[in-house]
């Protein structure tokens, strides 16, 4: 790994998320057919695949809201479903739906969900969430007249209150325009340099390779591709993501 | 296709030839009861298929209990099937208790806790096919219909005590309508011989219905997955 | 330098998070669920104007469906009330759980850590006092406009524990119901043959304080209420985790 000074803390090998020939079926239909995937301490891992390729469903796995079918999966050193308590305390999950209430105002969105996880001093820490995500104007604001892009800046604000050393998100630039955008670039690089770990599904290819020291790419719920940064050109990514998906 | 196992073919000829003789008892071999008449022979095939409705919501409540601590897919269609079998058999229970009811209490209907704790069962497991129904994740399927199977089965017993107390409190409409003073009736012994051989018979029918039920089940499954491989391919 | 496992530790426990018992998590967890139900309902009043507009249309119409003269008031006000109460409160659940399903909250709820039981209790609480303001809106309402005198303390406490068995079991069941494709139906389906006891328990307890019959024959009517709530809650608390979790 590279990157910033922060990162000499890293304690390297560490396996924060590992999953043993994970399989996941609904009903009869498969939709990951025998995952084996792992992402080491502080490293961001992206996980990019065509629309059906089972991005969400292994994200919601790891997030403990889905069980898997088969396989054997660790998330901080905890084995998932049994110990998903102990996982959830140190996880943030930014979905396609921003899990938000439409009647409460930006400041009591937060104090609902940092009261649930039992953040202390919470008031400041509204507040310095809120001056990461660019919200503390809107604090006052209902959730319900925001546009979608608002209400993802808001989620991830959610998403990363409880200070969760592990972040799982779901396509967060959909919806975001250019100024909210950039916000979460600047906010998953400080969230990197933190030494956290993150995993980050996307179908831009672009905006991944800019800040993952690895892209997975899942096709048909296997891992087809695993490039690290530095072991493949940039520009020969697109290349091999069209070669595999169109396999 | 599979074959039908050897046993569910014979099991198929003892519960046909059972169900016969049972006709037989009940009809010619059971003595005419003395103040009814010849309406009361309803009664056989009627208590029958009432107890066959309990026991197969029983198996239900304790196949969903089952499913939802080993989370294995087998449990979940036993209770399906059994709710299936149970919502028969209580329909003709609660049908033919009414063509009795009609000479006898002179009336198709009467609120005794019997007859409104059938029904409401009935509803009861109705609104479970309803809930599998409208959900169609097969896996939440499978445990919402547990779920309620569960809390369904646990309210009849309470819906009867209530009704008991409703009735007892007050005074019953028509003279000693309560069907338990029936069954505890100085019955003939061939009277007896007649009741539990029906009992037994339609117990032996459910078991065959439910195998049945569960390998139809089991083929549908086949032609999914055969479906899926043909798809995938 | 710190050593990997105790960076592991400070995963495990984000220095943000407070350290404290299981059960004062859980209890955090359970006013914090209330909270939220409250400060939202305050904003938008949605659930609560539901409920009341239509418990007072039921009343209406039981007014000329039943005629309401002296006479029969008397003996069928408990019957009306309750009607009325478990109509208004499926409208009430549906809503609540409705909330909840919006925007994804439930799985929000749900990577909370906490037990699953805490959602289900906070639930039912906020539930719970929805049903109880409409009832202490509904009740004087009723007898200025029928002239009839409900202010009984028996009469409270059966509606409270009617209240509270009716709420236990909607709340496990519209956690289901929102989740099914029918969620706009589903829920009085699957709700009133199962809550059937509890509503001929509290009707005839309430009737009987109206009516002011002995105590001896109300007691049974009230042992069947306690019954049923305590049977129902603990069986709700045991299969929550199945109605939620995937």
């Amino acid at each position: 790994m590279t990157h910033s000074s922060d990162r000499r803390l890293t304690p390297c090998g560490v396996k924060m998320i590992e999953t043993q020939r994970l399989v996941k079926t609904f009903g009869l239909k498969p939709v990951l057919r025998g995952i084996d995937f792992s992402v080491e301490y502080g490293e961001f891992v992206a996980l990019v695949g065509p629309n059906g390729a089972g991005k969400t469903t292994f994200l919601r796995i790891l997030a403990t809201l889905s069980r898997p079918s088969m396989g054997e999966v660790r998330v901080a050193g905890h084995l998932l479903p049994a110990q998903a308590t102990a996982v959830r305390r140190c996880l943030g999950v930014v979905t396609h739906q921003p899990l938000l209430y439409g009647d409460m105002t930006v400041d009591e969105n937060l104090r609902f969900y940092g009261r649930m996880y039992g953040v202390r001093n919470l008031q400041q820490r509204i507040e310095d969430v809120l001056e990461m995500v660019g919200l503390m104007a809107l604090r006052r604001d209902r959730v319900r007249q925001f546009s979608r892009g608002m209400q993802q800046r808001l989620s991830i604000g959610r998403a990363i209150l409880h200070d969760p050393g592990i972040l799982l998100f779901d396509e967060p630039y959909t919806g975001l325009d250019q100024e909210a955008a950039a916000m979460l670039d600047t906010l998953l690089r400080d969230v990197a340099d933190r030494g956290r770990t993150v995993v980050m599904t996307s179908h831009d290819l672009t905006r991944v390779t800019d800040l993952a020291d690895r892209v997975d790419i899942l096709h048909k719920g296997e891992i087809a591709a695993s490039v690290r940064r530095g072991e493949v050109d940039l520009a020969e990514l697109p290349a091999l993501y069209f070669s595999v998906t169109h396999a | 296709m599979e074959p039908i196992p050897k046993i569910l073919k014979v099991l198929n000829w003892i519960t046909s030839a059972l169900f016969v003789v049972a006709l037989y008892m009940v009809l010619f071999f059971a003595p005419r009861e003395a103040v009814m008449g010849d309406v009361q022979r309803v009664f056989y095939f009627h208590v029958s298929a009432g107890w066959v409705g309990g026991l197969a919501f029983l198996v239900t409540a304790i196949a969903s209990g089952v499913y939802l601590a080993r989370g294995d897919h087998r449990w979940d269609q036993i209770a399906l099937a059994s709710v299936e079998i149970g919502l028969f058999f209580t329909l003709a229970n609660i049908i033919s208790g009414s063509i009795w009811a009609r000479p006898i209490w002179n009336t198709w209907w009467t609120w005794d806790p019997r007859l409104v704790t059938a029904s409401i069962m009935e509803l009861v497991y109705i609104a479970y096919l309803l809930l599998r129904q409208g959900v169609d994740d097969p896996d939440r399927r499978a445990r919402f219909g547990a779920v309620y199977s569960i809390v369904g089965f646990i309210s009849v017993p309470i819906t009867f005590l209530s009704i008991r107390i409703f009735r007892t409190i007050h005074p019953v409409v028509i003279g000693s309508s309560d069907p338990a003073a029936m069954s505890s009736l100085t019955m003939d012994p061939k009277m007896r011989v007649a009741f539990f051989f029906s009992l037994f018979t339609f117990t032996l029918v459910y078991v065959t219905l439910l195998w049945h039920r569960l390998r139809l089940q089991h083929l549908a499954e086949r032609v999914e997955q055969t479906k899926m491989k043909v798809l995938s391919a | 330098m710190p050593d990997a496992t105790q960076s592991m530790e400070a995963i495990e426990q984000p220095a943000v998070i407070k350290r404290g018992s299981r059960f004062s998590g859980y209890l955090r967890a359970i006013s914090a669920m209330v909270w939220k139900d409250l400060t939202a309902e305050l904003r938008s009043r949605e659930l609560l104007s539901a409920m009341l507009v239509f418990a007072l249309l039921v009343i209406l119409i039981f007014n000329f469906a039943l005629e309401l003269d002296i006479r029969t008031r008397e003996t069928v006000t408990s019957g009306v009330l309750w009607v009325t109460f478990a109509f208004a409160g499926t409208l009430g659940l549906n809503r609540s759980m409705a909330v909840e399903r919006d925007r994804g909250c439930l799985d929000g709820l749900l990577l909370v850590p906490v037990d699953r039981s805490a959602l289900y209790f906070g639930k039912v609480l906020g539930n719970l006092i929805f049903m109880l303001i409409v009832e202490a809106i509904i009740l004087p309402v009723y007898s200025l406009l029928y002239d009839v005198n409900l202010f009984h303390p028996g009469l409270m406490a059966v509606i409270l524990l009617g209240s509270v068995g009716y709420v236990a079991v909607g709340t496990l069941l519209s956690t289901m119901a929102v989740q099914a494709r029918t969620r706009d139906v589903l829920l009085p389906i699957l709700l009133f043959p199962v809550v059937l006891p509890l509503l001929v328990a509290a009707l005839k307890a309430s009737n009987g304080f109206l009516q002011g019959f002995n105590m001896e024959e109300i007691w049974p009517w009230v042992y069947l209420l306690i019954a049923y709530d305590v049977i129902f809650i603990a069986v709700a608390f045991m299969v929550f985790d199945f109605v939620v979790e995937e």
